[in-house]
């Protein structure tokens, strides 16, 4: 068996999460659908975007896996288009969020004092503020296309990694490898960005992993709402939004795109999820 | 105890200050300024919306004196007259329609309250049981649940499939003619679900926290202590673990609700509950900026509040907690 491996981190990680098997799931849930996005044009039969008079909101039928919406398009062609958009909605606006995050915590943490306070009330005025009021304010004076979508929610949700950042940087900064990288003379920028920083990914992957999911819920919010990603691009919230005027007569257009919202964000819940257990050096005995 | 009181009263000072600041920047994104670019091929902007934009907002002085003068009308909660064909003050506006936001958010916090100790203190006790799992499998479908999608299936099932309850408004047509009883019965079969919905997540979130809370205080010297000296366990964990796990929950209430406040623009919009969700909705689809931003501050000051409610509680009820 393994015993006689040596039990590295990677391969005690991989141990812990493959033993882990929701955690699995997760990460076959997002697998697929990265999958998914990337072949959308081989997997599709119809045309998504063509409209087609005579199957006007028919039910889901060998022909049109999914059904038709009220312009007679294929629900499952859209969707997959869908997950185009709604992917990189939700990992561009964790990466901006992300990037935000990571520099304002590091720098907080690295160099305490006045900076640490200001950005840390920072921090408590944007949690604050009802993020969703303030998505919706900014998206009311802006014109709501996908690019301003994935800023919007990008900057507004990077609170919690600058916190994570921050924790992370107070500790280490007291660490030996710091004290030494100091003492050869290496800048602050490179003992932030060389030194600590890779050693503080860990809970940031989590937290990444997770915040893709809630991007996602988010951009399907405002779309539902029509303040998001505006037809004729198709995302699942919008989808959805056409969907709900005809739900009495085609459940289909409201049922499956909730549904892949719903086993898409719990995909990233469950992988997040996971990887904390896995990433997580207590449990390592 | 009075000196914390006072510091973290202080402290609002500069919150609100930071508030303002961060709501003033984003009127700077309206057409016509130097962001224009941005915003110049949006639609639904017409020209004279931008012209009583410029002087609302005095968009034509120095940053500084724009900012001074907005603020000054901020303090006196003044946010100027809708654009709206009504023209009203936009405050008159928001204040007509807090209480039924504010009674639901009240509302949805106590079933969230009244139903996720219980789950939680019952799935820390009996750990990877047959509840805690039901109840964590619960905890995963209310993370990931896009809950506008969830309210309108059950508006669906209960509203016209089943016809159970009514789908839209507070109150039915012959609300005036029924008996006290009757109206009591009345706004809660129209309540109910916006009520659930809203506090879905919470719900999820708050069951998760105490479960982890109580799992912590229940390997803690002094529960072992109570269990050694004899006690029931019923009193043991009602009493003794009970409180303590529980104590952190004043702070995650304060910190879910501009989830709430959020989620009401969303469930006002699907039940058409006239509340100040569905207000802020309509402000940000007819572009009447006064009243979005006089919606955005006047929320992030009640969010405000209620986290200081929330920290001075806390103070009171722990008392290991001395802040002098």
């Amino acid at each position: 068996m393994t015993e006689k491996a040596p039990r590295t981190f990677k391969r005690l990680f991989m141990e812990r999460f493959l033993n882990d098997w929701l955690a699995v799931v997760g990460a076959v849930i997002v697998a697929a659908l990265f999958l998914v996005a990337v072949f959308a044009p081989v997997l599709i039969r119809h045309n998504p975007t063509t409209i087609n008079a005579k199957d006007i909101l028919s039910p889901p039928s060998a022909e049109y896996w999914l059904g038709t919406d009220d312009l007679g398009r294929d629900v499952f062609s859209r969707m997959v288009y869908g997950s185009r958009i709604s992917l990189s909605v939700g990992f561009v606006a964790v990466g901006i969020a992300t990037a935000i995050g990571l520099v304002l915590g590091a720098l907080a943490g690295y160099f305490g004092g006045w900076i640490d306070e200001v950005i840390m009330r920072f921090v408590d005025i944007m949690l604050t503020l009802p993020t969703f009021f303030l998505i919706l304010a900014v998206i009311a004076f802006l014109n709501p296309n996908i690019y301003n979508i994935m800023i919007v929610i990008g900057v507004t949700s990077w609170m919690g990694v600058a916190r994570l950042v921050r924790a992370e940087f107070l500790t280490l900064k007291e660490r030996d490898f710091v004290t030494a990288a100091k003492a050869i003379g290496v800048s602050d920028m490179g003992v932030i960005f060389r030194h600590i920083l890779p050693n503080a990914m860990a809970p940031v992957l989590v937290s990444a992993t997770l915040g893709v999911g809630s991007a996602i819920l988010t951009e399907s919010s405002l779309s539902f709402l029509g303040i998001g990603v505006q037809p004729p691009d198709a995302s699942w919230g919008n989808i959805l939004t056409q969907g709900k005027d005809y739900i009495e007569l085609a459940w289909w257009l409201s049922v499956f795109p909730g549904l892949a919202i719903l086993i898409t964000v719990m995909g990233y819940n469950l992988l997040g999820e996971g990887l904390r257990d896995a990433l997580d050096p207590r449990l390592y005995r | 105890m009075r000196a914390y009181i006072l510091r973290r009263l202080i402290m609002v000072i500069p919150m609100m200050f930071g508030i303002t600041i961060i709501s003033f920047a984003i009127i700077h994104l309206a057409p016509g300024s130097p962001t224009q670019a941005m915003t110049d091929l949006n639609p639904n902007v017409s020209p004279e919306s931008i012209v009583k934009l410029r002087q609302l907002y005095n968009l034509d002085d120095p940053l500084h004196v724009q900012y001074w003068l907005w603020l000054k009308k901020v303090l006196v909660l003044d946010f100027g007259d809708s654009f709206s064909q009504d023209a009203r003050p936009v405050l008159d506006k928001i204040l007509e329609r807090l209480p039924i936001t504010l009674l639901i958010s009240v509302l949805s916090l106590i079933i969230v309250f009244t139903l996720s100790i219980p789950i939680g203190v019952l799935s820390a006790t009996h750990q990877y049981s047959f509840f805690d799992r039901v109840a964590s499998l619960f905890v995963f479908f209310g993370f990931s649940m896009p809950t506008f999608w969830f309210a309108l299936l059950l508006m669906i099932l209960f509203g016209v499939w089943l016809d159970w309850l009514p789908i839209s408004g507070v109150v039915s047509m012959n609300h005036a003619q029924l008996s006290e009883f009757g109206k009591i019965k009345d706004y809660a079969m129209h309540l109910f679900l916006p009520v659930t919905m809203s506090g879905l997540t919470s719900l999820a979130g708050m069951s998760r926290f105490t479960r982890q809370s109580m799992l912590e205080v229940i390997r803690q010297d002094y529960v072992i202590c109570a269990r050694a000296k004899g006690l029931p366990e019923r009193k043991v964990i009602y009493k003794h673990a009970m409180k303590n796990a529980t104590l952190p929950i004043i702070t995650l209430t304060a910190l879910s609700i501009p989830g709430l406040i959020g989620g009401s623009v969303i469930f006002e919009t699907i039940y058409s509950i006239p509340g100040t969700g569905q207000l802020f909705y309509q402000a940000v689809m007819g572009r009447d900026y006064p009243l979005v931003m006089g919606e955005l501050v006047l929320m992030a000051f009640l969010t405000l509040i209620a986290n200081l409610l929330a920290d001075v509680s806390y103070a009171m009820v722990d008392p290991r907690i001395h802040y002098d």
